[in-house]
């Protein structure tokens, strides 16, 4: 299938190993996912503010895209849009909820935007592990060539994937849905009780300890259930759960360094993919060793 | 030939000093079948009522028309007065003369004396057409079904029992006694429940009235007050309780184990048990859920009181009344994720706590207990995330309870309640509340936002703000108890559905009123008794049951009960048994039955079951050929009270017709003049049982008869006896509106507004708004009445 | 010392301008303390969220000189918990845009160190701009 995909800026740049990976994953579950053309970021954050229209206008410029890529046939009666970066995804899916339920800011927006095509509501916004779910965990298994056996990986869910209520793919408290993934990929799942706990998210701009120390007590918690390695979905997730460990080892000496990757790269190994798909290389934490360690990785 | 006497009070002034009486009287006299007609200082006192009784046994008056103040004032006055002449109270009508007119047209007496004329007229149109109808009488018997056999159906069932009434207690359990037979100590005295149920329960099994059916569930129950039909099924047992002597040899050699009820699952029971040491009745009996018939118990069994082949029976029977005391079902805490219950061993419920309270006496509490406890108050309850906005009541009490027991049993535990209210609002509820202070029970405001089990030590970290010194606290415990809410039983849903009961917003089922019908139903027959009705303690529930006894026993007690005869009927003749009104009607009164015919052809015809029919008059508007009628109110008579309203106007005049409803409407009007609020002159206000009543047919006479307006004075939704009447109204409203606009009438003439009865300023207003509403849009032409008169039935029946 | 706080008809003004700018009915707020318990930065917080609620509720405008409402990571396990309905995550973005919309940054754009600025992906210094700039 062809479905149109939002990649957002982090994606082409420092989370490149993210974009990768997941396109040619896709590939084998024969999911060719078709970039929006002129995208524009969709401003990391939604605004939270009852008169605030103009934050909302990019997310929505992005879903016009979506409509405009069906006119132009690049994709075919496909109105969903797939984000890989959680935080897009919140922030495109709250938009396009928002703009629905308010019809004068509807037309409001159109009608700025006079130089666009006018939005026709029609695009919805989902979660690539959702495209996944919809598709059936099963048949991602059949494609994998090398499980994970005796990986012990525990699933991170952070804040935008669950909340709010209206926007989470999955129940906000116990969540399943990357964990029934990594055990369709074979993997010995962790559970953390702090899966849904915040990692700190833009705080890390002002006060990178704090984050550390959340970051300390998430990695911490999944250890002593006995987690190795820990996935997540996010960018900003990523950098604060496995960049910031720098920080944490110098408010902790005693921590031990545990390697974070997006569920994508292990999907890669676990598919048997060529290795230049995976992007360790650029995991702050590298997963190599330990993946050796397995038997997973030559 | 009819007989009409009219009599005009003065209301020693009150209506006289407006309204010109003498002239009222003289109109009267001009109207058709009137013999005679009196004006009169104080028609109510004992010589204005002389005057009607020697009246009408001297001019041999048939009907009696009293134009004073408001039915609702001294209607019951007049009605008996009429009756001790020998005439049926049906063939009395009043003309408000005084509430209606007099007091507020006081500024205008010339327009309130036109006016009194025509409230008069009206009111000798409608008199015109009644019948001498008496009461209606149904026998009813001393049968009573209680569904439900915890404290509440149990007290039901003793208060029932004791004043001779035929008491059917079904049980779906083993056991009677409910949730109370589980719990350890009741607050705030501390009584062991068990102690105190205890002899209830024998109460119950040596009560002679009371026919105990345990093991049973109601399958189906369809009739009415009176004649309730009830499909009973009774499980099999496979022990015979009268054989069994409670060795318990039988369980002993049993090979099954599965988790105990009782209990909650805290320790294990055979697949042959006894339900509880106190059980009522005191019999084994066997799952045949898990049992696998290997036949060891049979072996061991000297009394032989065990049949593995015998099977559960079917039981029908027919009561008077029921009452349904179905209890609840507490909050299934794995809903509260964040908890952790199921996941986390050392996090266990309230009713838990219970049991290892209640086993602890033994020296045994099914599990540990552990040193540093906590209490979690509002789980599953005040909760818009669970879907419970509600409190269950209860909770805070039992936790001041378990946990004051928890600390007495061992003062070196630390224990603490985390709560967001603490309501200690019943008898002895402060003091007791305070006792657990005293004992050193720490009580910490702040609801737990999450709870962290310890991988290796099991203990769980609590993560909450103490709301009162506004720090977070993070503190370790042993224990966790959640203080779960109440929720309604889940065999609760079947018997509401059978019984058509509504239910609160809450989920529990709902009285007929919240202030004065506490445990009746808005079915008749049918009460309620216990947390069925909503969360509440043993006393009150007590309480709540003897209520419901009296209630049921003050409806039986006479061997019959009386209903006004204001109820549907069918002209036969007119009726072809198409059934079209039979799922209009709310309360499933009306059949299609079979006619019996001179010349043996079959046909059907409607029949009206008037136990069931509640006199609403919904169904006569679904009637093409006008076979469906009201007594007292029949189509007739409205139509003749219609024509009255509007055969006086005169060029210039307008009228607004303004039909308002007993229960709301017409008290208001009254409650209105009253406080001397005037309105619109163009007013005729016609009382009926509910605007449900008026048919499109009469609402489109009246139009082309010359109403100006119709406005329908209803009770609010919520508050209405008949709790279908606004959406009626509106339906019968949208589809007069319709066909005026067809007409080029403009659709507003016709309007319903809900009111309660102290909006006066919101009365006036309508009505005054309406009045002007119609008299700038100015009369409807005389030709489109004309067309509009000739063209009703096609319109509306096509 | 004890704090003494006053609450005259003057407050209802403030109470009022955050309700509408968060849409939400503060004053339905119980102050059960579940948000606090569930937020993840609390323990950095000068005030608890129960407490901003709190002081929005009596109008006490002085919550706009706290730094809870900086410290707010916008997660949402508030949100997702309140017993109640209400959206505390929406109150403290209304309190943060008051102040923002008077061109009052919290943080300074050009005081991120130049080390940070390169280890940083865009997306945390977008959104961190979002949140702490006008």
């Amino acid at each position: 299938m062809k479905i149109p995909y939002f990649p957002g800026c982090t994606l082409k740049t420092t989370a490149k190993n993210f974009e990768i990976s997941a396109l040619e994953v896709s590939k084998v579950l024969d999911i060719e996912l078709v970039e929006l053309p002129k995208w524009n970021c969709c401003g990391t954050v939604t605004s939270l503010t009852d008169d605030d229209l103009m934050h909302h206008l990019a997310p929505i410029r992005d879903l016009i895209r979506v409509e405009e890529m069906n006119e132009s046939g690049l994709v075919d009666n496909e109105y969903r849009v797939v984000a890989l970066c959680t935080m897009c995804f919140n922030v495109l899916k709250r938009s396009n909820q928002r703009i629905k339920e308010r019809p004068d800011e509807f037309k409001k927006l159109n009608d700025f935007m006079y130089l666009e095509k006018d939005y026709q509501g029609k695009t919805e916004v989902i979660h690539y592990m959702e495209l996944l779910r919809d598709l059936d965990f099963s048949k991602v298994s059949e494609k994998v060539k090398n499980p994970l056996k005796g990986l012990k990986v525990s699933p991170y869910y952070g804040c935008l994937m669950l909340r709010p209520k209206e926007v989470g793919i999955d129940d906000p408290e116990s969540p399943t849905i990357q964990a029934d993934l990594l055990g369709a990929i074979g993997a010995d799942v962790i559970d953390n009780p702090f899966k849904t706990r915040c990692c700190g998210s833009y705080q890390t701009v002002r006060d990178k300890y704090t984050v550390a120390e959340l970051a300390y007590d998430i990695i911490t918690r999944a250890r002593k259930n006995g987690a190795e390695m820990i996935t997540s979905s996010c960018p900003l997730c990523l950098f604060n759960l496995a960049d910031r460990q720098k920080e944490v080892m110098e408010l902790h000496p005693e921590f031990e360094p545990m390697p974070v990757l997006y569920f994508t790269q292990l999907m890669a190994l676990a598919f048997g993919l060529d290795e230049k798909y995976f992007g360790f290389e650029d995991n702050f934490i590298d997963p190599r060793p330990l993946l050796r360690e397995k038997g997973l990785l030559k | 030939m009819k007989r009409i006497g009219v009599y005009v009070c003065h209301c020693g002034g009150n209506i006289s000093e407006v309204v010109d009486v003498k002239k009222v009287a003289e109109t009267a006299k001009e109207q058709g079948e009137v013999v005679l007609v009196r004006d009169h200082e104080h028609m109510c006192s004992e010589t204005g009522q002389n005057l009607v009784i020697e009246d009408i046994k001297e001019h041999k008056l048939d009907k009696v028309v009293i134009a004073a103040c408001s039915p609702q004032f001294q209607g019951p006055t007049f009605k008996a007065t009429l009756e001790k002449a020998g005439l049926s109270p049906y063939v009395l009508e009043m003309a408000n003369i005084r509430e209606h007119c007099a007091w507020p047209h006081f500024h205008d007496p010339d327009q309130a004396t036109e006016k009194a004329k025509g409230l008069t007229n009206i009111a000798i149109a409608k008199a015109r057409l009644d019948e001498p109808l008496t009461k209606k009488k149904f026998p009813i018997g001393k049968r009573v079904l209680v569904v439900g056999g915890g404290i509440a159906g149990i007290q039901t069932s003793l208060d029932l029992g004791d004043a001779g009434f035929d008491v059917f207690l079904v049980e779906k359990n083993p056991s009677i006694g409910g949730k109370m037979l589980q719990l350890s100590r009741t607050f705030p005295t501390e009584d062991c429940a068990a102690c105190i149920l205890s002899p209830k329960m024998a109460d119950v099994v040596s009560n002679e009235n009371i026919h105990l059916y345990s093991y049973t569930e109601v399958k189906d129950i369809s009739g009415y007050l009176g004649n309730y039909e009830v499909t009973l099924e009774k499980k099999a047992t496979y022990v015979d309780p009268d054989k069994c002597t409670s060795c318990g040899l039988c369980a002993n050699v049993c090979p099954i184990k599965v988790p105990n009820e009782v209990d909650e699952g805290l320790s294990e029971r055979k697949a042959i048990y006894l339900a509880s040491p106190i059980a009522v009745p005191h019999s084994y009996l066997i799952d045949d859920n898990v049992c696998i018939k290997c036949g060891r118990c049979v072996k061991v069994c000297d009394p032989k009181a065990i049949d593995l082949e015998s099977s559960g029976e079917q039981i029908k029977l027919t009561v008077d009344t029921i009452v349904v005391a179905t209890g609840y079902d507490i909050f299934d805490a794995h809903r509260k994720a964040v908890y952790g219950y199921g996941r986390f061993e050392n996090v266990i419920t309230s009713l838990e706590l219970e049991r290892m309270i209640v086993h602890s006496a033994e020296g045994n509490p099914l599990r540990p207990m552990g040193k540093r406890i906590a209490f979690i108050q509002c789980v599953g309850s005040r909760d818009e995330q669970v879907g419970n906005e509600y409190c269950s009541r209860i909770c805070c009490m039992y936790a001041t309870k378990l946990s004051q027991l928890v600390k007495r049993s061992d003062p070196s535990r630390d224990v603490y309640v985390f709560y967001t209210d603490l309501r200690a609002y019943g008898k002895g509820f402060e003091e007791y509340y305070k006792r657990g202070q005293n004992e050193g029970v720490k009580f910490v405001r702040g609801r737990p936002a999450e709870l962290i089990e310890d991988p290796e030590t099991k203990k769980i970290t609590l993560r909450v703000e103490d709301t009162l010194t506004r720090s977070l606290i993070e503190s370790e415990f042993d224990l966790v108890v959640l203080s779960v809410g109440l929720e309604p039983n889940k065999g609760t849903e079947k018997v509401a559905d059978m019984l058509r009961l509504a239910k609160s917003p809450d989920g529990f089922l709902q009285e007929a009123h919240p202030k004065f019908r506490p445990v009746d139903t808005l079915t008749d027959g049918v009460f309620l008794a216990g947390t069925v009705q909503g969360p509440k303690d043993i006393p009150d529930t007590v309480a709540q049951a003897s209520a419901a006894a009296a209630r049921a026993i003050r409806l039986m007690n006479k061997g019959e009960y009386d209903v006004d005869p204001v109820m549907a009927f069918v002209h036969t003749d007119k009726c072809d048994g198409c059934g079209l009104c039979v799922e209009h009607c709310p309360f499933n009164a009306i059949s299609i039955v079979d006619r019996k015919t001179d010349d043996g052809s079959s046909s059907k015809v409607a029949e009206i079951n008037e136990a069931m029919c509640k006199g609403c008059g919904s169904c006569t508007a679904y009637c093409p050929l006008d076979a469906l009628d009201l007594h007292c109110y029949t189509n007739d008579q409205l139509l003749a009270e219609i024509e009255a309203a509007l055969t006086d106007k005169k060029e210039g005049d307008y009228r607004v017709i303004v039909f308002a409803d007993d229960m709301t409407a017409y008290r208001l009007a009254d409650n209105v003049g009253t406080a001397k609020k005037g309105y619109s002159l163009d007013s005729r206000i016609i009382r009926i049982p509910s605007g449900s009543r008026i048919t499109p047919k009469l609402m489109l006479k009246a139009i082309s008869l010359g109403a100006d307006g119709i406005l329908f004075g209803e009770s609010e939704q919520k508050s209405n006896p008949f709790s279908h009447s606004v959406a009626t109204i509106q339906e019968n409203v949208s589809k007069v509106q319709k066909i005026l606009e067809e007409y080029g009438i403009e659709k507003d003439r016709v309007r319903l507004v809900q009111f309660v009865t102290v909006m006066l300023t919101g009365f006036v207003n309508n009505i005054n708004t309406l009045s002007d509403f119609v008299r700038n849009l100015g009369p409807v032409p005389e030709d489109v009445k004309e067309k509009l008169g000739k063209t009703i039935d096609e319109k509306l029946f096509g | 010392m004890a704090r003494k706080i006053v609450i005259t008809s003057e407050n209802v003004a403030f109470l009022k301008k955050i309700s509408e700018l968060s849409d939400q009915v503060i004053t339905r707020c119980d102050q059960c303390g579940t948000c606090s318990g569930s937020c993840p930065m609390v323990e950095e917080m000068d005030i608890t969220p129960a407490q901003i609620m709190r002081m929005v509720q009596l109008g006490q405008k002085e919550v706009m000189d706290t730094k809870a409402m900086w410290i707010c990571a916008s997660c949402f396990a508030c949100t997702v918990r309140c017993p109640r309905g209400l959206d505390v995550s929406k109150v403290a973005e209304a309190l943060r845009q008051v102040k923002l919309r008077q061109a009052i940054d919290y943080i300074d754009v050009n005081g991120i160190p130049d080390e940070e600025m390169e280890r940083l992906p865009q997306i945390a210094i977008v959104s961190s701009f979002r949140k702490f700039t006008g």
